[in-house]
């Protein structure tokens, strides 16, 4: 069974996915700081608006731009850096406007997308931009080969397969363009389609108002001379998506739902013909026996026994059946989880006494995620 | 009321406990579901729910609102002829030119939440309901969610829509009408994000922020003193007596920076912070919820 380290070696883009709540960001940055302390130079992108990622890695803030984060911070945490690290928060409306620079055929056409009040509604809002515009720059990045590594937080969307779909989605809304030519308020070809179209346009037009459908209508026509750029390089992306040299890493947590998304998740994966790297479970709660804590008959007499104190004794039991109750839980949803993946390497993360907010606590997570499974558990046994 | 917070909080707990206490005091509630997740109806432990409001305890009804029924429904509304609707919704142009318009869906979602909570409901045979519970998207996509109608509002600077967006603005930012609680849990960075969150909600959105809840908060079971023999107890056993004593002072370390966390979030939110135990439970059901709607309070 390959450790993290051995299946990201050699690997030139690591994505992590999964739903909102297991810890992705701080998997995605435990990772990159485990692999730059390792010799590479590696940028880790987040587009979380909740700058996560900034916190645990001691930054005030992060920018659309990449920007290092400092050497001494590692060396005062007794973290061994012998790469880099890298950071960025991608500004979705940011990395929007700068491809449409790109695309635009000249400044005209790219001032009238710019401006277009559509334009600037999707840039922002519409569901899959952001998604979109993570992979945009994660393609940009890759291009410029600045790095060796590149590992991408995905978007906390609901629906943790949004971002797969996005750049196809955004291509479809922009080819709408061939829709223009029906927008126009008395369009021949509204009259050459037939009644049902007019029809369907007038009751649209009702409901949403005519301005709306005259900026849309502007929005497409302004696009037009740029719909085959973006063609091209949403083909480029997703041929990037599914190259070797890329590593889907799914991440989830040890409860039902967050399992049944993980299983979900990777089935897509594998569906879309995308590499899928293997799955991390995290905050898993380690099972006693695992921790060498051999069955006793009686653990409350035993307890008692130790601790002169009934009362504490009870107590320390009721603790630990909970805690075993969780422990067995998880168990079962981790082998669920191996079976239907139909894989043995499952990294478990177990759930630390402290959460993790800072370099020190990645550098923790690290020692488990970079281990292989017989050291995970020797590692919790020693902490147990 | 309108519960928000990031993913994995719990939203949809909080969200059904409020529901389970509402309607336990005689209020006919209903839950709404806004991304078709039904976990709601999982959390019943019902079979899925889909678009209809369907009853799942006495005075507890349940939804999950599709964007695409949603718009059905709306049209229908508007157009008043179920073949004319029908014949639109088998129109491509219909279907684009809905796809394309930037909020659409988040608005026609937000408008069956307000239809919802009209006393006289515009669907045929609704009922009306004393309290519409919303279990929103998790943050980033939270705001965002919640401002649609005033962007729409923007975009659409005329026509009928543009004066139902305006309207469905006033209804939530109408404090009297609407209120939000968000969810937290005690650690470090969901602290430090319904902070923001808060703040955001009541600047930006304009909504009331009514209440914070605290999920998931470990009991202290211990005391440090008994923590202290605990940690020396486990140094010199082995087995089951070490790990017991082990996870005692594991749980004493979590609870412990729990309350820092619940100190931190009460200094940080101006709402009222309500604290919610952490359940030792493998999966949560309606149980596990009745529980908690019992801690509301």
């Amino acid at each position: 069974m390959p450790t993290l380290g051995e299946v990201l070696d050699e690997k030139e883009i690591c994505i992590c996915a999964g739903s909102g709540g297991v810890g992705k960001t701080t998997t995605s940055a435990a990772i990159a700081v485990g692999m730059a302390s390792r010799g590479l130079k590696v940028c880790v992108l987040t587009i979380d608006p909740a700058k996560r990622l900034a916190d645990s890695l001691g930054m005030e803030e992060l920018g659309n731009e990449a920007r290092q984060v400092d050497p001494a911070l590692f060396e005062r945490q007794g973290v061994e850096m012998k790469g880099e690290l890298w950071a960025m928060m991608l500004d979705p409306k940011q990395t929007f406007d700068e491809l449409i620079a790109r695309q635009a055929p000249d400044e005209e056409s790219r001032d009238r997308v710019l401006e277009n009040r559509i334009y600037q509604q999707i840039s922002n809002a519409l569901a899959g931009s952001q998604e979109y515009m993570a992979m945009e720059k994660l393609f940009e990045l890759h291009t410029e080969g600045e790095f060796d590594l590149l590992v991408l937080d995905t978007p906390p969307t609901r629906n943790a397969l949004d971002f797969l779909d996005a750049p196809k989605r955004l291509t479809q809304f922009i080819e709408g363009r061939s829709l223009k030519v029906f927008m126009k308020p008395t369009g021949l070809a509204a009259k050459v389609a037939g009644r049902g179209a007019s029809v369907a346009l007038s009751v649209f037009k009702r409901i949403v108002g005519f301005d709306l459908i005259a900026d849309l209508a502007e929005f497409f026509n302004a696009f037009s001379g740029m719909v085959d750029g973006f063609q091209a390089r949403a083909k480029r992306v997703n041929k990037l998506l599914s190259d070797p040299g890329t590593c889907f890493l799914v991440v989830c947590g040890p409860q039902g739902e967050p399992i049944d998304e993980a299983v979900y998740f990777h089935r897509k994966l594998v569906e879309a013909k995308l590499p899928f790297g293997g799955v991390i479970v995290n905050k898993v709660h380690y099972p006693a026996e695992q921790l060498r804590g051999d069955a006793v008959e009686d653990l409350p007499a035993a307890l008692t026994e130790k601790l002169g104190d009934a009362d504490l004794a009870q107590r320390v039991a009721a603790n630990f059946a909970d805690y075993q109750a969780l422990a067995e839980r998880d168990a079962r949803n981790i082998e669920h989880l191996a079976s239907e993946l139909r894989t043995q390497s499952v990294i478990r993360v177990p759930y630390l006494d402290e959460d993790v907010h800072d370099l020190a606590g990645l550098a923790e997570i690290d020692r488990y995620l970079f281990a292989t499974s017989e050291e995970r558990v020797e590692m919790a046994a020693g902490r147990a | 009321m309108i519960v928000t917070g990031k993913g994995g909080v719990g939203k949809t707990t909080v969200a059904v406990a409020l529901g389970m206490r509402a309607a336990a005091a005689g209020k006919r509630t209903i839950v709404c579901e806004v991304a078709s997740q039904e976990n709601a109806s999982r959390m019943f432990e019902h079979t899925e729910v889909g678009f209809h409001e369907v009853e799942m305890e006495e005075n507890l009804w349940s939804i999950s609102i599709d964007p695409d029924e949603s718009m059905r429904e709306y049209v229908l509304l508007q157009l008043k002829v179920r073949a004319m609707r029908d014949m639109l919704f088998r129109s491509r142009i219909f279907g684009y030119l809905a796809a394309a318009t930037p909020g659409l869906k988040e608005l026609v979602t937000i408008g069956k939440i307000w239809e919802l909570a009209q006393l006289d409901r515009k669907v045929k045979k609704g009922r009306k309901y004393d309290l519409v519970i919303v279990d929103a998207p998790a943050t980033g996509h939270g705001i965002g969610f919640l401002q649609t109608p005033r962007t729409f509002a923007n975009i659409a600077r005329v026509g009928p829509i543009h004066s139902q967006a305006q309207r469905l603005d006033s209804f939530i930012t109408d404090h009297d009408q609407t209120g939000t609680a968000i969810v937290a849990l005690p650690e470090e960075m969901p602290v430090n994000e319904s902070a923001a969150l808060e703040r955001d909600l009541r600047d930006e959105v304009g909504v009331a922020v009514d209440r914070v809840y605290l999920n998931a908060l470990y009991p202290e079971r211990f005391s440090k003193e008994e923590c202290e023999r605990l940690g020396k107890l486990a140094e010199g056993e082995r087995g089951a007596v070490r790990a017991a004593a082990r996870a005692a002072v594991s749980e004493h370390e979590r609870a412990r920076s729990q309350r820092a966390q619940l100190a931190r979030l009460r200094r940080r939110v101006k709402a009222p912070v309500k604290t919610l135990p952490f359940l030792f439970e493998p999966e949560l059901g309606p149980e596990a919820a009745r529980r908690l709607s019992r801690r509301l309070g």
